[in-house]
Parts: structure tokens; sequence; C-alpha cells
């Protein structure tokens, strides 16, 4: 998938890759794509909380070797 | 949609208590809540230019899971129970806890406090401290980062009143 903007949160607990998130967002423009690496088996369930609660839409999600790869669009 | 607001009364000065009122009160800003921390009592501890005076104890907390942050798995798995009795007569007892725990901390990818105040304050997160308890407890304004706003009972709850959410910690 397309991204304009890379976030590695590997190695980050609870809350930080949350907060690097919103952080790499704000910088861009809306509708751009940013990609998040995480390895916190809590960032599931939380970035799809993120998504929920801020409106930037959650593209994909998926697990891969202990990794996790999100794709969210900026509103 | 109305902003929604998360109000936050943070009572501990310890390490490990240090986290629950940071955690929440900047996520809570990255999900766009309004947010304030009233810090009264032990929580002014929190504010402190120097945030190395946050110490963690294990005495008298039986739920705290004493490992050591170091060494082998099968090392790091032990739970070293120490009793009461041991440790309130080992003089350093706290200072070694404190430091295994912010060992544990940087293990696991935690952010410390520092860094999570920080990022409370850069997502405009207003810290009230209690005026009241500031004088109590002899504390002079300078001892405490810039940026606080210092007020009373009444201030907590004007912005309170209006919460969403409201938590004690």
């Amino acid at each position: 998938m397309n991204f304009d903007k890379e976030l590695d949160a590997r190695g980050l607990n609870c809350p930080l890759p949350i907060l690097r998130c919103k952080k790499s967002l704000t910088d861009m423009p809306s509708g751009q794509v940013l990609k998040i690496v995480a390895t916190d088996p809590g960032a599931i369930k939380d970035f799809q909380a993120f998504s929920k609660q801020t409106g930037n839409e959650l593209l994909s999600s998926a697990e891969a070797g202990g990794e996790y790869t999100f794709f969210m669009k900026k509103k | 949609m109305d902003q929604k607001k998360l109000a936050i009364i943070a009572t501990k000065g310890t390490l490990d208590w240090a986290y629950p009122p940071f955690i929440l009160a900047s996520t809570a800003a990255a999900l766009d809540y309004e947010t304030q921390i009233f810090f009264t009592f032990y929580g002014l501890q929190l504010l402190r230019k120097d945030l190395s005076v946050l110490k963690v104890s294990p005495l008298g907390n039986p739920g705290m899971p004493m490992k050591m942050p170091f060494g082998p798995k099968w090392f790091r798995g032990l739970n070293w129970n120490i009793p009461n009795a041991v440790q309130s007569l080992v003089p350093g007892y706290e200072a070694v806890a404190t430091s295994l725990m912010k060992q544990t901390i940087k293990n696991n990818g935690v952010a410390t406090i520092p860094d999570l105040r920080e990022m409370c304050q850069e997502a405009d997160v207003k810290f009230i401290a209690c005026q009241m308890t500031v004088e109590l407890f002899g504390f002079e304004h300078s001892d405490f980062i810039d940026g606080l706003e210092y007020g009373g009972a009444a201030t907590f709850f004007e912005f309170a009143g209006e919460s969403d959410i409201c938590l004690y910690i």
C-alpha cells in the first residue's frame, strides 16, 4: 500500500505508539497515509480505538513475525 | 461534536503511581480530549523540577512483584519474596528497588515519567497544583516546573463539573 510517511514504533510500549502516531499525523495534510510499525501486542486494539475516536481512518492492520503494521489515513 | 473533557486528581507521589495520571492524560489529549490534572497532597511531587525524588517502595506492597531486570530468562522470572521486616531494616532498600524498576521500565520500552510529563505539556494538558498542599508541605513555587496554575478545590470543580470523565488517582 502507498503511504506518505512512516513511523517506526518498534520496541515502544503503551501509550507511546499512539502518542507518536498522533504527533506524526499532526504534521501531515489531510488525506495522506501514515504507515506505523509496532511490536506492542496491545497496539491492534489501541489503533482501532484511536481511529474510532479521532476519525482518522485505519485502512488496514496486519501482523507478521511479531510486528504489527498499520496504515492510517489522516482525517 | 463538542470536545470531550477529562479531569484527573493525582494524589500519589511515588514512581509507580506517577504513571496512571500521565499515561491517561497524554493519551486522552491524543484522542482530542481537553484534559486537566489537579495535583494535590503527595501528587505534588509529580510537578517537581527534579523528578528523581520519585521512588518506589515494595515495603507494605504485597502486590508488587520483585523481579530482576537483568540476567538469563530463568533468573528474571524469579520472584524475590523478601519479608517486610527485612526490607524495613536494610538501608538503601528503596533506592535499590527504585533503580531496578527504572531498569525494568527501560527494558520494556515504557516511557519515563519526565518524558510522559513533557508529552502532556506539549499536548496542552493543563496542570493545576493545589495551593493549600503546597503551603502545607512547605513547598515553594520555585520547586515546581513552569506553566502551572495554582488553585484550590473550587478551581478543580470549575472544570471537573463539565467533564465527561473524572478520575481520582
